[in-house]
């Protein structure tokens, strides 16, 4: 029974030490980061800085406005996730409780759309930002993201596992449909709008095609092409970069540690057949 | 049935789908339809038809040598990606299956990278990957130019992609291993059966939703990666790594033909579709779904 146990810990301690290996380069990044310039050009090249110094963090904020970034990323996040929630909870209702002509119509035109990648309508969808007029502005930076099939997809997939009784109770107590959204699937779905929450809102703080292509002023870039630009340059100071990717880094971490088991759950219920 | 709907209950289920395809419409279907439609014209700097060509822009690919190259690049690319992040987060996704006190620890460390994206991932892979005084040249006692030598930086390349997206993998996998019921297991234990045999003859065919589904994913996200070429590489050296997305990006940006740009769009399309096809062939054909 003792072995058993000290084997089960020598098993843990070398997973988690896998996992140490797996995060090694965003661990070193952020020894680099801390490091004063001879440290980070020394060679042989140091792991752990001689004491932990913050100029490249204050060269980095001093240089770049970050936080504004930061902002931006932010904004745009809150916006997408809000209008993904609402329209796909809507749109999701509509597919799962409602009858209607059309219905399998309308379904097949939301499929299509999951097949179709970003990429290749990336430039036409430039071009009718430019037409709107509407380069570097918020709507330019959302609007191709207010809704998608995957979260239509992830909440008609939880809204198939209410039981239709729950609907006919309500609507013989008088409920509309728009009450029942708004009283009951809404509320009771709350940890898969968590779920869709988390995800939508990691690819959306990590986009950087989109962004990259509809902005250019300083003022409106989101974090991912504003830190981008900290390696665009011939002579790069890794000790500013470091810090420049440290920064961004640390919202997206703390979401994904926290938010991990919602993430989980949004990605793997969509997902594979189910 | 019961009753007859009134008129505003009727109408009740568009206006719920109404935002939902108001966005669709202006863009997925429209930028989709208008991306085929400039294939097959000239645009002129800011991306408006100025006369139709025909397949004039598909000729003109077709006798590029970049193109064939950037199709060349794309598919060693996905199958380049497609092969190591599967290899190694399904290695993962077996040593983390076994549920216990803690082990939310090493699966969250498995898949962070994961939440890292290609501008922070670029920036902690330039520092790695720098000459001279790096550290990965340190650690191997070599002198390789990661980036820079046009036989090496498609593999830098993969290697930054495949950690980025070890994660996702490892998460689909070990759900799909998680899923395996554990009678199964053990009647095959009771039968003698020793780990790896345990392996081939129940988990792999209990899984083998999740590990098609990862594969195909690896290769139509390779065939999308856009972010580290343009940081790490920007297609080159000698467009060693111009993966189809990235010679998008060129046509359109750098070359101003938004005409060509939509054509290879079109093309990109045409195989993502391709692919999604074959999978969906072969999962009627073979996966097991309990």
């Amino acid at each position: 029974m003792k072995l058993q146990k000290k084997k089960e810990l020598i098993f843990f301690i070398l997973k988690v030490l896998v996992g140490v290996i797996i995060i090694s380069p965003i661990l070193y990044a952020c020894m680099v980061s801390f490091m004063g310039p001879e440290e980070v050009s020394s060679y042989p090249p140091r792991v752990f800085p001689k004491e932990f110094k913050l100029i490249n963090y204050d060269a980095v904020l001093s240089t770049y406005p970050l936080f504004k970034f930061l902002a931006n990323s932010i904004i745009v996040c809150l916006i997408v996730i809000t209008s993904q929630v609402i329209f796909s909870s809507l749109a999701a209702y509509a597919l799962v409780f409602l009858d209607f002509p059309f219905k399998r119509l309308l379904f097949t035109f939301i499929q299509i759309t999951m097949m179709i990648p970003v990429e290749s309508i990336i430039i036409t969808n430039y071009i009718t930002v430019c037409d709107l007029g509407l380069v570097n502005t918020y709507p330019a930076l959302v609007m191709p993201y207010l809704i998608s099939g995957m979260s239509i997809f992830l909440m008609r997939q939880y809204y198939m596992t209410i039981p239709v009784e729950l609907k006919q109770a309500a609507e013989i107590d008088g409920c509309s449909d728009w009450g029942f959204i708004y009283h009951i699937a809404m509320p009771i779905s709350v940890p898969t709008i968590a779920s869709l929450g988390v995800y939508t809102f990691v690819r959306t703080y990590n986009q950087y095609m989109w962004p990259l292509f509809v902005t250019n002023s300083m003022n409106m870039r989101t974090v991912q092409v504003g830190i981008s630009m900290l390696i665009d340059g011939e002579a790069i100071n890794y000790g500013i970069v470091t810090a420049g990717a440290v920064f961004v880094l640390v919202p997206v971490i703390l979401v994904f540690v926290f938010g991990h088991k919602y993430l989980v759950n949004g990605m793997t219920s969509g997902a594979v057949k189910g | 049935m019961l009753k007859q709907k009134s008129r505003k209950q009727k109408m009740t289920p568009y206006l719920m789908l109404l935002p939902t395809f108001v966005f669709f419409s202006a863009f997925v279907y429209y930028p989709f339809c208008r991306a085929i439609y400039l294939s097959f014209c000239m645009t002129n700097a800011v991306g408006h038809p100025m006369k139709f060509v025909g397949l004039g822009n598909y000729e003109w690919l077709f006798k590029s040598k970049q193109f064939w190259n950037s199709i060349q690049v794309s598919f060693k690319f996905a199958l380049l990606i497609g092969v190591c992040t599967f290899t190694v987060a399904f290695i993962l996704a077996l040593m983390a299956n076994v549920k216990m006190r803690g082990s939310r620890i090493y699966e969250t460390l498995y898949s962070l990278p994961m939440a890292v994206s290609s501008a922070p991932a670029a920036a902690i892979w330039f520092l790695i990957f720098s000459s001279g005084s790096g550290i990965l040249n340190y650690m191997l006692h070599t002198d390789v130019r990661w980036l820079q030598d046009r036989s090496i930086a498609m593999y830098s390349v993969a290697l930054v992609t495949v950690w980025m997206n070890i994660g996702a993998n490892f998460i689909f996998l070990l759900t799909g291993l998680r899923n395996v019921p554990k009678d199964l297991l053990e009647s095959a234990t009771l039968d003698g059966a020793g780990y790896f045999n345990k392996l081939r003859h129940v988990v792999l065919p209990m899984a083998s939703p999740q590990i098609f589904f990862v594969v195909f994913l690896n290769i139509t996200t390779s065939f999308q990666t856009f972010a580290q070429i343009k940081l790490l590489t920007q297609g080159g050296p000698a467009y060693s790594t111009d993966i189809l997305v990235y010679n998008i990006y060129r046509t359109a940006f750098r070359d101003n033909r938004f005409d060509r740009a939509c054509a290879l769009s079109v093309i990109l399309f045409l195989i993502i579709f391709l692919i999604t096809r074959v999978q969906f062939m072969l999962e009627k054909k073979g996966v097991h779904y309990s």
